[in-house]
Formats: structure tokens, sequence, C-alpha cells
């Protein structure tokens, strides 16, 4: 029986009982972001603070690893620059390849925090995209939030 | 883990199934793998694409090993044998349709199919030959489609419309899954070019009244086009009865390869329509200042074909014929029987479809309260039982029904009670494993 590996407690956790869900204002960029293959679907809303994820608000349907992924990078991102974010994001996207290698999960604890435990997905390619596509959504949101608060004018000008 | 395990109730009865389910599946080499650390493969998936048949596979590595060429090119032996096969397949397709041959035009799928006959509608609009623009499709005309439609059925036609600037209509459902034709006077009227249909849901496994839509079609002087990728593998189809001008499906839902689709189309009409895809094959004479084409089928068969496939499409239509379409059919309708009466067993599980076997197919799409589709098929994969999850190409039908997306079990000719008996034990599985069993 695999499936516990992937169905981590702290994944139905998040699932059951997600963190920050629902749509704030105010916010300098939303996007909608789908699933074609499946149908799920996320809208997210970024709101900065300078260059920090002063809020990330959302709306989704679908799975139980798209919600709980969304739930997880709540938690990690906001309050933090987005630079770090993003590159929370890579590292996420990291896990997401690493094909159920533990080093790699391992090596990433300290970064991934709770969404470490979706390291048990990537061994399921067809569920990959699932937890991925709320961190798709949050680095777009983030661009367009930065260049809608860009100064006009700017670098490159 | 204990797997759950439930005997069926009352109301589901095993009555004697028409195909002997061991023999046909001692046919399918893959039946014989294991999936997810040993478990039996269940594969409810024919839907999405069928396995194949040794029979088939066989078929098409004879091809390769004895007689390997391009079909209608050259003259040497191997050329004619391969010419030979590749022609004995499309008089095998045409048998199985009840067409002649020669309104028989391998494609690549049904999606293929499709698009050759939307294109070929909007190229009539700007045919240098006259006799090629009988079928034009322009402003002012009107596209008919359903809301039950694959995106196949629909897309293409979407696409006509917005290069020709004609109007796409369709005709809705009603909530028990049916086609709703109280409005097929007005939808299909006399600005109507064609109406495009599907035989059978691939979602909901309606099976589809298509004798009022022809009727009314013929009545405004509209082409009729069917969708079969869905009922040609799994029913009787006989175009001499069907009153269409064009059926499409796939060979690789249907026990034989991918690569090879089919429209069958009504000859008068095939020859009034220019071609999709031009290049080799399908020219008459070629001078640098223009061609002509050769007419139908091989008008629309530019390109080296796709022959062993088409070869191994042969095979399975051959494959088919042994077992009767009429037992083929009888066989999904008493396992449909079965499937739809154990999942009413289950507390929380909602079937999104037509609730009985009457003008009804073998896909089974359900819900299940409390479990993402996804999820649940997730579990029915660790339990060998592979099913399909999503929306199944078919957005605008579980937008209709106010769902997220469905799970969907097809049967074939290998499909056993013990398969369904499997599903039916795997959801009350994903019951227990997400907290949300109700009894």
């Amino acid at each position: 029986m695999q499936l516990q590996s992937m169905y981590q407690d702290i994944i139905l956790d998040h699932y059951r009982n997600p963190h920050g869900r629902g749509l704030r204002e105010p916010f300098e960029a939303e996007v909608h972001h789908v699933n074609p293959t499946c149908g799920d679907e996320v809208t997210l809303r970024v709101h900065l603070d300078g260059d920090t994820l002063a809020d990330v608000s959302y709306e989704g349907m679908g799975c139980s690893i798209s919600q709980a992924s969304v739930s997880a990078m709540y938690e990690l991102v906001v309050g933090r620059p987005v630079t770090d974010a993003l590159a929370t994001g890579e590292h996420f996207m990291t896990l997401m390849q690493s094909k159920g290698d533990p080093s790699v999960a391992e090596k990433l604890e300290d970064e991934l925090e709770d969404a470490v435990a979706f390291a048990g997905v990537s061994k399921y390619p067809a569920r990959i995209k699932c937890a991925l596509m709320s961190w798709m959504a949050l680095k777009d949101a983030s661009a367009r939030a930065l260049s809608a608060t860009a100064p006009a004018g700017g670098e490159n000008a | 883990m204990t797997q759950t395990v439930s005997r069926p109730g009352a109301g589901a009865q095993q009555v004697p199934l028409p195909l002997d389910v061991e023999a046909v599946r001692a046919d399918f080499p893959i039946l014989s793998r294991t999936v997810r650390d040993g478990k039996r493969l269940v594969y409810l998936d024919s839907g999405a694409t069928s396995q194949k048949p040794r029979s088939v596979l066989d078929a098409e590595r004879d091809f390769y090993e004895t007689c390997n060429a391009a079909p209608h090119r050259g003259a040497h032996q191997l050329a004619e044998e391969a010419t030979a096969r590749y022609e004995g397949a499309r008089a095998t397709v045409a048998g199985f349709l009840g067409a002649p041959a020669e309104e028989i035009v391998f494609t690549r799928n049904s999606t293929e199919a499709i698009n050759l006959v939307a294109y070929a509608l909007s190229n009539a609009a700007t045919a240098k030959e006259p006799a090629f623009r009988r079928y034009a499709v322009g402003q002012g005309d009107e596209i008919v489609v359903t809301e039950m439609e694959h995106h196949a059925n629909l897309v293409p036609w979407q696409q006509l419309c917005e290069r020709t600037g004609a109007t796409l209509r369709w005709l809705g459902l009603t909530d028990d899954g049916r086609l709703d034709l109280s409005d097929l006077g007005t939808v299909v009227n006399e600005r109507t070019r064609l109406v495009a249909v599907t035989q059978q849901s691939n979602i909901l496994g309606t099976i589809n009244p298509l004798g009022g839509i022809v009727a009314r079609a013929r009545e405004v002087g509209a082409l009729v086009l069917v969708d079969g990728a869905q009922s040609v593998p799994h029913q009787p189809v006989d175009v001499t009865t069907l009153g269409a001008d064009f059926l499409v499906f796939s060979g690789h839902k249907m026990l034989g390869p991918t690569g090879v689709g089919v429209l069958w189309g009504r000859y008068e009409v095939l020859d009034a329509l220019p071609p999709f895809l031009t290049g080799g094959s399908m020219i008459e004479v070629v001078r640098m200042e223009g061609s002509t084409f050769m007419p139908p089928p091989q008008r629309f068969e530019a390109g080296v074909p796709m022959a062993a496939q088409v070869v191994g499409l042969g095979a399975a239509v051959e494959y088919l014929q042994r077992l009767g379409m009429a037992s083929v059919q009888a066989h999904e309708e008493a396992l449909t029987g079965y499937a739809l009466a154990r999942l009413a067993e289950i507390p929380g599980v909602t079937v999104i479809g037509p609730p009985d076997t009457v003008a009804r197919g073998g896909a089974v799409s359900f819900t299940v309260d409390g479990i993402h589709p996804h999820d649940v098929g997730q579990v029915l994969d660790d339990l060998g039982v592979e099913v399909r999850v999503g929306h199944h190409c078919a957005w605008p039908v579980v937008r209709r029904y106010g769902v997220p997306a469905t799970t969907r079990a097809t049967f074939y000719v290998h499909t056993g009670y013990d398969d369904v008996d499997a599903l039916a034990d795997g959801i009350r599985e994903a019951q227990r494993f997400f907290g949300v069993a109700q009894g």
C-alpha cells in the first residue's frame, strides 16, 4: 500500500482545514490558473508591501493534493520577500522532480517545512501538476504585482 | 491495510454474460501483467483507449515483417502486397459498416476525421473548382452541435464558425443525461448547414436517438455528422440505416492500433468536398501552376498512409466480428446494469448520466461525496483498478451537471463481473481511506 506515502497526514490536514483560504482585499494582481487535463482551478491574489508578500489569498476547487498544496504554500510564503518565496517555489519544483528520492526531500526539509510532505506525490507523474498549480499561480501573480507596482520608468526603461 | 470486500445486494443481478470473459482475456497479452505491487490489472478505461488482442499486434508485426512498403506507390512486389493489405483492410472496415469501400477514408483518429470535414466546409468557400463549393459554409449559416459532445466534436466546429462567420448553436441536456430535443425544430432550421452529434456519450453513456435529429436535418437540407468514437466499438452500426452523411471513429478505441481512424462519408457528399490536407497520393495531375485531385477516398489521404496500423485495424474489426457486435453490446449492457446496481448500493455515490440501461452504453461516470475524483481514482489505482478521472474531454458536460469532474469506468469485451466488484470495493475503500464512509 503506497497510498499513505502520498496522502501524508499533513496533506490531509491542510486539505480538510485549509489555511488562508478566501479572496481578500487589497491586492495588486489576481490570476486564474486551471489544470486543463482535469479541470482543477485556482484563483489567487497577491498583495505586496514593498517587496514583501503581505498576503496571498485564494479560492479554488480541485483534488486533495492541489488544495493542500495551496494551503501549505500560503503558510510558507506570506510575510516573506517575493524573491525568497519564488526561491522556495523552485525548491518545491525540485522536490516534485525527485521521483520519490528521499535524499532530495531530506535536503529540502528546512526550506519547505510542511510542504516537504508532498515528496510522495513526486512518485505519481499524473499528480505532480496538481501540486504545482498553486506555485505556478503564485509565480505568475507575483510577476504581475511587481510590474503593476513598479515605478514608471523603472530600471528596464 | 485490510481490503474492503462487500457482497452484491439483491438488486445487482449477475445474468450470464454473452461473451466468455476468460477466453477473451486470454487474447489480450497486457491483461496478464500486474500493477501496483502485484495487483491484478482491472482495466476500466477502454473509453479512453482500448487494449489490443494478440491478433491485432500480430497483424501489424506481420505487415512489417513480410510486405512493408508504401501502398499505392511503386510497381515492385512488396508495394503490390502492401497495397493489397491496405485496401483489404479498407474493404473489411467498409463491410463492418455496410458501406462501399470507396466511402471509407483513413485518418489519424476521430479528431482528425472531424477536422477534415470542418476544414473541407470552409475550404469550399474559396475552392477554384465550382463543384467543390456546394457545401461551403459562410456568414449567416449555422452549425449545430450538442452540449454532450466530446471536445473533438465541439472545438473544430467552433473554429469553423470563427473562420467563416457562421454561428454555432447547440441542443442542451436534460437532468437525467439525455439530449433535450424540445427545441430541435428551432435550433435546426433553414440556416443549418451541418448537425454534428455523438451517437454514444463518452461521459454519460447515453445512446442518442439519432432518427429524429436526422429527419429534422433532412427537412432543412443540413448535413449530419455522427461521432461514433464511442458507438462503433460497442454496438452494431450500419450506415445504410443511420441516415447520416458522415460517421467518424478511432481505431484505438476498438481494439485497433493508435494512429488510425476512419471517416465514412456518403460518396456523393465526399465527392463534392475539397481536400483538407494536400500533397502526395491525393493528386491527379500536378503542374507548377496548379493541381487537380483524385476522387474520394484518395483525395483525403495525403502522404504515405499509416499502412501497418490500417492493417491492424482490419484485424481488430475481424476480431470484433468474430465476437459479434450484438453480443458485444449485450455483454456491456449486462455489465452496465450490474455496475449501476452496485454503485447504487454505496451511500454517497451519484451516477452522472442515465440511471438505467435503456438506450445506454457502458460508460459509467460518478461522483463520491466528500472525495475529489482524482483522489477516488488514486485509491482505485492503488488497488489495480484503472479508471479515468477528470472532465473526460467534455468540459461542458461536467459543468452542466455542476461537478468539477467525475470518475468514469468504461467496459469492454474483456470486462467481467469481477472487475465491477473490484470497482465497487475500491470506492468503499476510498471512502474509508478519506473518512467519509456512510454505511
